[in-house]
């Protein structure tokens, strides 16, 4: 790389021939994957390229009103893919966005007020784009869990119910379980930095030239941001989303009975 | 004025009727037992006391007004349930016998719960031991105590004594019928036709979802 920022497209093609390396193995074992592998490196190539010339073309249409425009599109994205995850919960793409937005401004916020970042498109846009996707996973696993949980925990519910308990001290252990398996892969990953693997970012700024003590520096505030939004997403949609599971009696929804 | 009074109540789930047509009324100081085969809507119709679910028809009155114009915990803490398998949760019986007094955010009364424990032949030794250390008839026997702690309006009994020794069922029967002295209104749904009879003053047949008999003990 000698230090090398960019990458000429002849390189390239030559590391192109990498691919023929799964291509041998996939022949060689009879794996059945050549066409896959083909299908997935050509989709790969095309989406990258387009992306760069969006971003491109993003990053150089410095209006603070089309940055933030793109910020809402990612995020009603993001709440949509989080929301297929917890069909059991009716509002929930309502309850996604609200989640991930919040999170989101929170965490951006902080790190604008504290001059880590600028309100551009070529900040905004990569950052707000880790943030929201991390949301969406921790949003898509507080939703499996809860709506597991009050499948399979019904009885704990229903006795708690039957005491005269309202539906929040009802459903509490289960609303943190449920933040708790939100949180639990970014707070492991977090714990597990530099040691198991360098992270996308810091690696793409070390390759890109930044000195490693500079490229840290910018994989500790990810850190930060991603743990907060984690928690504050999960923790808003969790507390949202129990209520949709008992109707308005404060009956737990849709049990067989016999 | 009928204490719980069911007016052709129907309850379907899923497009199954589970209960058709359930007419009764229940007095203030009656002790009905509950009886039928398996699978024949009488769980359901004690859930329908208590307001863990809804009639899908017909109308059901609490003190001769729609059980839905009241706030359910409030109803609910009026109406004690005991279930066939008792849910005890946290690690320690404690645990279970604090929550009725943090719902109500109100210290716990040792006084009342020794007495209840004494009650039910027992220590509050057993506040400290774990969940997961208890016999089935020490975990159902708890489930009571936890639903006494407040002397309810009308206390439901969902099958408690059958998977109770002999010993165990005499000590629930015991309490139970005191707790109906003092004037609390029993629903007790049992297997056993002699236990059905032997203190009730109403026995309710249902088969099928719908009433098959309503027998009244002089």
């Amino acid at each position: 790389m000698n230090g090398s920022t960019t990458i000429h497209v002849t390189s390239l093609m030559i590391a192109s021939s990498l691919v023929f390396v799964t291509l041998f193995f996939s022949y060689w074992q009879k794996l059945k994957l050549e066409k896959e592998t083909i299908i997935s490196v050509v989709r790969a190539v095309i989406q990258l390229v387009a992306v760069g010339y969006v971003l491109n073309f993003v990053f150089g249409y410095k209006n603070p009103a089309f940055t933030t425009l793109l910020l809402l599109f990612m995020t009603f994205n993001a709440s949509y893919n989080a929301a297929k995850r917890g069909k059991a919960i009716k509002r929930g793409l309502l309850i996604s966005f609200l989640s991930i937005a919040v999170g989101t401004l929170v965490t951006l916020f902080i790190l604008i007020l504290t001059g880590i970042i600028k309100y551009e498109p070529n900040q905004m846009i990569p950052i707000g784009g880790m943030i929201i996707s991390n949301s969406m996973v921790a949003l898509g696993l507080c939703y499996k869990q809860m709506t597991a949980d009050f499948k399979n925990k019904r009885d704990e519910i229903e006795t708690k119910l039957a005491l005269g308990a309202d539906i929040l001290l009802s459903s509490k252990k289960i609303i943190r379980d449920a933040i708790k398996t939100g949180m639990l892969p970014t707070i492991d990953s977090a714990k597990t930095l530099g040691i198991v693997s360098l992270p996308g970012m810091m690696t793409g700024l070390i390759l890109a030239g930044i000195p490693p003590i500079e490229a840290i520096k910018y994989q500790i505030m990810v850190t930060f941001m991603l743990l907060s939004t984690t928690a504050i997403s999960s923790f808003i949609s969790c507390y949202l989303a129990y209520h949709e599971f008992f109707n308005s009696r404060k009956q737990l929804v849709d049990r067989s009975e016999n | 004025m009928s204490l719980l009074e069911f007016t052709n109540v129907s309850f379907n789930n899923r497009e199954e009727d589970i209960l058709k047509g359930i007419s009764v009324s229940i007095n203030s100081g009656d002790f009905m037992s509950i009886m039928g085969p398996s699978g024949s809507g009488k769980s359901t119709f004690l859930r329908l006391c208590c307001h863990l679910i809804s009639p899908t028809d017909g109308t059901l009155l609490f003190h001769g007004q729609p059980i839905d114009n009241f706030e359910p915990t409030d109803l609910r803490k009026k109406i004690a349930y005991c279930f066939q398998t008792p849910y005890l949760f946290g690690d320690r019986v404690r645990d279970n016998i604090e929550f009725p007094y943090i719902i109500r955010n109100l210290p716990v009364d040792d006084a009342r719960v020794k007495a209840l424990f004494s009650s039910f032949q027992m220590t509050t030794d057993y506040l400290e031991k774990e969940i997961k250390n208890l016999s089935g008839g020490e975990k159902q026997r708890i489930a009571l105590i936890r639903s006494l702690l407040f002397t309810p309006e009308i206390l439901l009994l969902d099958e408690v004594t059958s998977a109770l020794d002999v010993a165990n069922t005499a000590i629930v029967e015991h309490v139970v019928t005191s707790l109906h002295n003092e004037g609390t209104t029993i629903l007790w749904i049992t297997h056993n036709p002699e236990q059905g009879k032997r203190h009730a003053n109403k026995v309710l047949t249902i088969k099928n979802g719908e009433i098959q008999a309503l027998e009244t003990i002089l």
